[in-house]
């Protein structure tokens, strides 16, 4: 089973998932003006950050291949 | 305005207890009104429960009618009585406990187990199925007596062991029943206990909310919920009357599920099992319940389903003369709509002029809000009052913004806003132009107005919905308002080399689209299509492309090498500096996503541009489609010999193809496809067989069609249509005069119908060409007797795909509206909800509008090939 969710998150059509540094999301929601509590959320028990160890509060960047922009950056807040 | 957030909503059932609490006054006796007319004290009509007549002072709270929010009363039940929409959870709780003791009757290891299993299923999961295990228990394992069967008569009679029990009785059960047990049924403690769905107190609701009314007879007529109310209180009385003389038993049961019947109704007259309570006129009362649901209840009629003011409806009837962003409105609805003017120092001498010349201004609104109205009468007093921070209310005006809208209102272009243009008649008139966007026709389609009433509306509509400013589509960057049928037709015709006008002809088209410098004549003393069509177009417009009649061509088979503006067919469009030199205008230039011309005029000129390029070719296509006439003959679709025998042809290759199919099938050495059993391979291949050739005669037949187009005799017909790509095709063309070929339904041979054939005009079991919905002849000859019937077959599920696909689509549709609806890109680019929780961090993940795209790209690398070359070139 641990095997499989290993597998899962290097397959190509998952994004990339990345946790981001205590200052770094201080510089995210200071340069953005977002309220962390309006960010959508990501459980810490996702398989996609299971690796990374997230806690609650911590910001998951998140970069997609997208048809329109060619690369789109998605933040979540872990729950 | 303070706003706050709701963190929770909980509802339960109200507390017996609470009902007595907020009782303003315990209701006494049914009576409403005295001899004399006044208000009985202990009454249903009580002032304490609130006022209904203007000037009264309500006697709880002391405020008048407009302040007073009416307050509930109470009334005390003799017997208590169940309230029907609980008696569901009422026989759940009677088959889960045991009578004697109350208690869940299963062993409490196995509740144990239940209550474990709650922090992770919810408790109404739990109960069902600890009621299901404890149906099946005869003997209560806690207090070892026997357990008897519940039954529930619907909707209040409940039996224990076949005999009656009374709700006095299920109330000392449900009492009994711990709170640690309802727990396992869902039950919160100390938020609902089950007793309290037996009613021994009934709420009154304050009489605001059942207003009787006076009639023009001065008859006073009581609403449905007193009448029911009275009937209640009645009985309850009578009931308690006969219980202190004593009554005999029969008779008390009998007043009380009289009791019984009325506070059901009350709630819900349309109660299973239940005979509807009826008004003395035989009429169903409309209870609590009915006043809820339903189309024409509280919810979808006066909450979700509003009516607004300032809005009309009519038919709509076409008028090219009108630009495309006007609409016209008749004379006797822009009477009854007005706008709201402001006084400023600036247009003050204008609105007084207006005042004092016209009939348009009804009233005069002071700044204190206060409205004088302006008649013949007080003109002049109305004149010299009006100053700086007055309002004016005036009817409806030409120039006026206004909102035009027709349902379905499937996407942004549903709802336009128009200018408006005040005209006789009684129809709604607007450019056919516009049909496009709003998907209408003129078939008796009506259509809604609405006016805006502040400067920020108007203003708000002028800057994201004016007509003219949503040529290019916000969905796909392509233009969507286009002329269509016979706007590209007429431009086709008048866009040919044959199209020569007089100079008396030629002057009037010039008149019509307000030229002020006129052309010189191009053909001696003619003017030439291109000519008159080059007027109305931008000085600098530069565009060159291949025509939808090159596509036609190239695909018949026609011409295979590009000559660019040398075109022998004239299918290569050039214009140069804003004159047509070569080309016809058709499809490619003006059609729907397609229409490289609009797409141009739209994007790269301001948007008065496009309008008068489009009211431009409307008249002139309008005034040329109705000198010339456009017709069609049956001598069109005549085909030569030469098809007859290449049809034959066909024919033949087509059933020898079958026969080989069909022989092999019967032996059954036919080669399946992979993946499908011999029966499927089989119907494929018969499909396959029958499609076959009909491409080539289709081919054939546009080329015997267009010959004498290209050789320069276009006559206004449906070939016409075909060419510029105005209506219909090949395909239509094939169907008229080739053969209609084989029938599809469901994308297969049709196979439904009588055994082993499909009409009882075959053979049983032939499974042949012509007996599997093969048919031969084309419209002009007419189809026999079976072809008619396959025909028919393939019609029906067209019929029936149409009617099954809008009601589908316009769901889904529905559902996706109803969630993404308040969606908001707000100034940061970020998409988010109401609440601004954020769904996407850049609209679209790219922040790009599509209306400001070319077809869904942020850049038409072609194009800007094209504009750098001739850039060069000066």
């Amino acid at each position: 089973m641990v095997q499989l969710i290993s597998e899962t998150i290097e397959n190509f059509l998952v994004p990339k998932h990345a946790l981001l540094s205590r200052s770094d999301i201080g510089e995210l929601l200071k340069k953005t003006g977002f309220g962390i509590e309006q960010l959508p959320q990501i459980l810490s028990s996702d398989p996609a950050i299971k690796n990374l160890k997230a806690e609650k509060d911590d910001i998951i960047k998140i970069v997609r291949i997208s048809p329109t922009a060619g690369k789109a950056v998605y933040y979540r807040r872990v729950v | 305005m303070l706003v706050k957030r709701i963190s929770s909503i909980q509802f339960h059932v109200m507390n017996p207890a609470m009902f007595r609490k907020m009782s303003a006054l315990e209701i006494k006796t049914p009576d409403t009104y005295d001899k004399d007319g006044y208000p009985m004290e202990g009454g249903l009509m009580d002032p304490h429960l609130g006022i209904i007549n203007p000037g009264l002072r309500c006697k709880t709270c002391g405020q008048k009618m407009k302040q007073c929010p009416g307050h509930f009363g109470s009334l005390e039940l003799i017997r208590p009585v169940l309230h029907s929409e609980f008696s569901k959870r009422v026989e759940q709780l009677m088959h889960a406990t045991c009578k004697e003791c109350s208690r869940a009757a299963l062993p409490d290891d196995k509740l144990e187990y239940y209550r474990k299993m709650l922090t992770l299923q919810n408790g109404e999961m739990i109960g069902k199925k600890i009621t299901a295990k404890a149906r099946k228990i005869k003997k209560c394992p806690h207090c070892k007596a026997e357990k008897g069967i519940v039954m529930l008569d619907k909707p209040t009679n409940f039996f224990y062991n076949k005999e009656r029990i009374y709700p006095t009785q299920i109330r000392e059960w449900m009492e009994k029943i711990p709170d640690n047990d309802l727990e396992l049924f869902g039950y919160k403690q100390d938020t609902i206990r089950p007793e309290w769905f037996v009613l021994t107190v009934m709420p009154i609701p304050p009489v605001t909310i059942r207003p009787s009314i006076t009639l023009e007879s001065g008859i006073k007529s009581e609403d449905d919920l007193t009448h029911k109310l009275v009937d209640i209180i009645r009985i309850n009385l009578r009931l308690k009357d006969n219980i202190d003389a004593g009554a005999p038993q029969l008779i008390i049961e009998d007043l009380w599920d009289l009791l019984q019947y009325h506070v059901t109704t009350y709630f819900d007259n349309n109660t299973a099992g239940v005979p509807p309570a009826k008004h003395r006129s035989g009429r169903a009362l409309r209870t609590l319940v009915q006043r809820l649901k339903g189309k024409k209840g509280r919810f979808r009629h006066n909450l979700t389903g509003k009516r607004v003011n300032f809005a009309a409806r009519s038919t709509i009837t076409p008028d090219p003369y009108l630009l495309l962003s006007e609409v016209g409105i008749p004379q006797e609805i822009a009477n009854e709509l007005t706008v709201p003017e402001m006084v400023t120092e600036w247009n003050k001498k204008e609105i007084q002029n207006l005042v004092k010349n016209t009939n348009n201004f009804v009233y005069l609104i002071r700044p204190n809000e206060t409205r004088k109205k302006i008649d013949e009468a007080n003109k002049q007093e109305a004149i010299d009052e009006i100053d700086v921070g007055f309002k004016v209310e005036r009817k409806l005006m030409d120039g006026d913004v206004v909102l035009f809208n027709r349902q379905p209102s499937l996407h942004r272009l549903s709802m336009l806003a128009h200018k408006a243009r005040i005209m006789p008649g009684r129809t709604f008139r607007m450019n056919p132009v516009v049909c496009k966007p709003y998907n209408a026709d003129f078939d008796g389609d009506e259509m809604n107005l609405h006016i805006p009433q502040t400067e920020e509306g108007k203003t708000e509509a002028l800057e994201l919905m004016f007509a003219r400013n949503q040529v290019i589509s916000p969905r796909y960057g392509a233009p969507i308002i286009v002329l269509a049928e016979d706007g590209i037709t007429g431009l086709f015709a008048l866009t040919t080399n044959l199209m020569e006008f007089t100079r008396e002809n030629a002057m009037a088209y010039f008149y019509e689209i307000g030229l002020k410098e006129i052309p010189k004549p191009d053909r001696g003393k003619k003017y030439s299509g291109k000519l008159i069509f080059s007027q109305l177009l931008p000085k600098d417009l530069n565009l060159e492309y291949k025509t939808f009649t090159c596509n036609i061509l190239r695909k018949t088979g026609i011409c295979n090498e590009c000559t660019k503006d040398k075109c022998k067919y004239d299918a290569y469009l050039k214009i140069v500096d804003g004159k047509l030199v070569a080309g016809v205008i058709d499809k490619e230039s003006l059609g729907e996503g397609t229409g490289k011309l609009v797409d141009a005029l739209a994007r790269h000129y301001p948007s008065e541009v496009i309008e008068n390029f489009y009211a431009g070719a409307s008249k002139i296509v309008s005034d040329l489609l109705t000198k010339k006439g456009m017709t069609v003959g049956l001598d069109e679709y005549e085909v030569s010999e030469h098809i007859e025998k290449e049809k034959e042809k066909i024919f033949k290759e087509t059933i020898a193809k079958a026969d080989v199919f069909v022989q092999k099938y019967k032996k059954g050495n036919l080669e399946c496809i992979p993946g499908k059993n011999l029966d499927e391979s089989f119907e494929i291949y018969m499909m396959q067989a029958a499609s076959e050739g009909k491409s080539t005669l289709e081919k054939e037949i546009m080329k015997e069609k267009l010959g004498p187009v290209l050789e320069g005799s276009l006559k206004l017909n449906s070939i016409a249509m075909i060419l510029s790509g105005g209506r219909g095709g090949s395909i239509n063309l094939m169907n008229i005069s080739g053969f209609w070929g084989q029938v599809a339904v469901r994308s297969g041979r049709p196979k439904r119908g009588f055994t082993s054939r499909l009409i009882p005009l075959n053979y049983r079991g032939d499974v042949g060409l012509f007996a599997g919905g093969f048919v031969k002849s084309n419209f002009i000859k007419g189809m026999d007797a079976v072809e008619y019937f396959y025909h028919s077959m393939g019609g029906r599920q067209g019929e029936v795909d149409t009617g099954v696909s809008t009601k589908v689509s316009g769901y889904l549709y529905r559902r996706l509206a109803n969630s993404l609806k308040d969606l908001l890109v707000n100034n940061d680019n970020t998409v988010r909800t109401a609440s601004k929780n954020i769904v996407q961090y850049n609209y679209g993940e790219d922040g790009v509008f599509p209306q400001k795209t070319v077809k869904g790209k942020t850049l038409d690398i072609d194009m800007e090939f094209v504009r750098m070359n001739t850039e060069k070139k000066k």
